[in-house]
């Protein structure tokens, strides 16, 4: 960085003086450039140590490992086709559940809800967020798995039994309850980016929508919804980014089973879980290459996810969205 | 075009039950917070006593025994990822709110909200890679550091927003005085910021409290009493994913117990900062 760098670096830079560099003030600025480089060098460092622990994995299996729905320890034989699907399919079907609800709530909050309820309403919320995922894990194995099995999964396995999704026998741990979970998990983070977007729509746009005689909800519906739905999306991103990463809760109530099954009743795994739940057991270096791998695809999804939701979000707040 | 009074009605319906749907979609979304809560709090009031405070882990399946050695492990490793992360995360964030502007700082502000998306398991893999490995042990060093690496980004944008916040003023008047960029941004921007910051690091104290995945294979647990930075640490969330996944009645009652002291500390350091944002906002005013 040197005096071009620091002519267009801002604000208070130039307000210094042009021309006069104290060796506090370099001396300052490297600090803090340091630290900033931190951050870089520790998406770089994950990266490196996932790919360089799985090495082994990628050597032995190639691109086998990602179609292969072998996953057999003591034959050593390792596929991990079982665990991307059932990342896909908790992550996808909380999301489906999570976005309605996360979407009613942010409207509430800014728009219909009195001034003097939507700071508790907010709090309350963000506490879900707060939660740990440890914490939702033991609730929902002692409390929410053994309710389902009682009262959802076997009237839905009498009644709805011959239809593949809905396949028996209840036994409670579940991708549904791993669904469930997963579903309020992700509510509070869609829940506040989303207010916030909506919240950052110009009142002009409002106004404009009332004066044409428009209700409430049609102005809520049709011109802030508008407005603001790149937003939204990056905020539904966001989540999805979230469920799919999620790890303790999801290993507790899923049942870790290495089978792909169409029905929701069944016990499944997924990628986060089958890392914690089998890292400190694998002793063949085959075995951890193979699980590192599983947490490099992890990390590369999740980066590519928030990446995008990321993107979206700023090109909102820098008021660039554009119909 | 005129419309039709049926039409005008079914509008107004409309408007009427979308406007209450999304009252319902918030008492929804409220409700599971209230429902864990009690959980916790009747599961966890009837099994936590003076024992669980303060005795070791009885052997599995012994009747008693507590997780005083979790409880300091906890805290032990969060002081280390905070001693840390605190000086990287407010250095990075101060360098974003005031050199803001450059390429090279946007895409730092870009990956530190990457990075706080990147899975805790997955952050627990690399520093298990890093440290655990050539160190031949799991180590209380290792879970520090796998903590601190998730409070990084965190700290890092709170800082910035903070330091953002302090009016343009008060850096002219410190400078002009004659203070140099670096004194002024020393006694001047930061203290003014103090709050905020503070803030900021009690939210990114209680995510990682709660943190079970990056500790497994990094601090892994233990038995026993452990301070040394060189060997296996037990803390609370581990212990309780153990304990639940553990076949044993009175464990499943320890880790109720446990749940409960995490949400203590974990509401407690919410409500702090909270507390002290509204303080400082109030002060601005």
């Amino acid at each position: 960085m040197g005096r071009a760098a620091d002519a267009s670096a801002g604000v208070q830079v130039r307000r210094r003086g042009e021309g006069v560099t104290f060796w506090s003030d370099r001396l300052f600025r490297t600090v803090v450039v340091t630290c900033a480089s931190v951050l870089g060098l520790l998406l770089l460092f994950f990266a490196y140590e996932l790919w360089q622990s799985s090495t082994l994995s990628v050597r032995t299996f190639g691109w086998q490992f990602w179609v292969s729905r072998e996953w057999d320890p003591v034959r050593e034989r390792f596929g991990a086709l079982p665990f991307i699907w059932g990342t896909l399919v908790t992550s996808i079907a909380a999301l489906v559940i999570a976005v309605p609800l996360s979407l009613g709530t942010a409207i509430f909050i800014a728009e219909v809800a009195p001034r003097w309820l939507r700071q508790p309403v907010s709090f309350v919320v963000e506490l879900l967020a707060a939660i740990p995922s440890v914490v939702y894990g033991l609730w929902g194995m002692f409390v929410m798995v053994p309710w389902l099995r009682e009262h959802v999964q076997k009237p839905l396995v009498e009644r709805f039994g011959h239809i593949p999704l809905f396949a028996g026998p209840a036994v409670g741990v579940s991708m549904m309850a791993a669904i469930l979970v997963l579903a309020v998990m992700i509510i509070p983070y869609i829940t506040a980016v989303s207010r916030e977007v909506i919240l950052a729509v110009p009142q002009a746009q409002r106004e404009a929508s009332y004066s044409l005689g428009a209700t409430k909800w049609e102005t809520i519906r049709r011109v802030v919804l508008r407005y603001a739905r790149v937003g939204i999306l990056g905020a539904v991103i966001l989540g999805y980014g979230r469920a799919v990463g999620e790890t303790m809760a999801v290993t507790m109530v899923i049942g870790n089973r290495p089978d792909m099954t169409l029905s929701l009743l069944q016990p499944g795994y997924t990628m986060a879980s089958v890392i914690a739940n089998e890292f400190t057991e694998a002793t063949s270096p085959l075995y951890l290459s193979a699980l590192t791998e599983i947490g490099l695809l992890l990390f590369a999804i999740t980066l590519l996810i928030n990446a995008l939701a990321r993107l979206l979000v700023w090109r909102v707040s820098r008021g660039e969205v554009r119909y | 075009m005129r419309l039709s009074r049926a039409h005008e009605l079914w509008r107004r319906f409309l408007n009427m039950a979308s406007l209450a749907l999304t009252g319902i979609c918030a008492i929804v979304v409220m409700a599971p917070v209230f429902v864990i809560l009690a959980y916790l709090v009747v599961n966890g009031i009837r099994s936590l006593n003076i024992e669980f405070l303060t005795s070791l882990p009885k052997s599995p399946g012994e009747t008693g025994g507590g997780m005083a050695n979790a409880i300091v492990g906890s805290f032990y490793m969060v002081g280390l990822a905070l001693m840390l992360s605190l000086p990287v995360g407010v250095g990075a964030g101060v360098y974003l709110a005031e050199f803001g502007r450059t390429r090279y700082a946007h895409v730092v502000r870009f990956m530190a909200d990457v990075l706080n998306g990147v899975p805790s398991i997955v952050i627990g893999v690399s520093v298990w890679a890093l440290l655990v490995v050539p160190m031949r042990s799991f180590s209380a060093l290792a879970g520090g550091v796998a903590l601190s690496f998730i409070m990084i980004p965190m700290i890092a944008r709170t800082t910035e927003e903070m330091v953002r916040a302090v009016p343009n003023v008060l850096r002219e008047a410190s400078l002009g005085l004659g203070a140099t960029y670096a004194r002024t941004m020393w006694s001047v921007v930061l203290p003014a910021a103090r709050g905020g910051i503070v803030t900021g690091v009690m939210l990114a104290l209680a995510r990682v409290f709660g943190e079970a995945a990056p500790l497994l294979f990094t601090a892994l647990g233990n038995r026993f009493w452990n301070l040394y930075l060189d060997r296996p640490m037990a803390n609370l969330p581990t212990q309780i994913y153990e304990y639940a996944k553990s076949p044993y009645e009175d464990w499943h009652r320890q880790a109720w117990a446990a749940a409960l002291v995490l949400i203590i500390v974990v509401l407690v350091l919410n409500i702090i900062a909270r507390v002290s944002t509204r303080e400082r906002y109030r002060a601005l005013r």
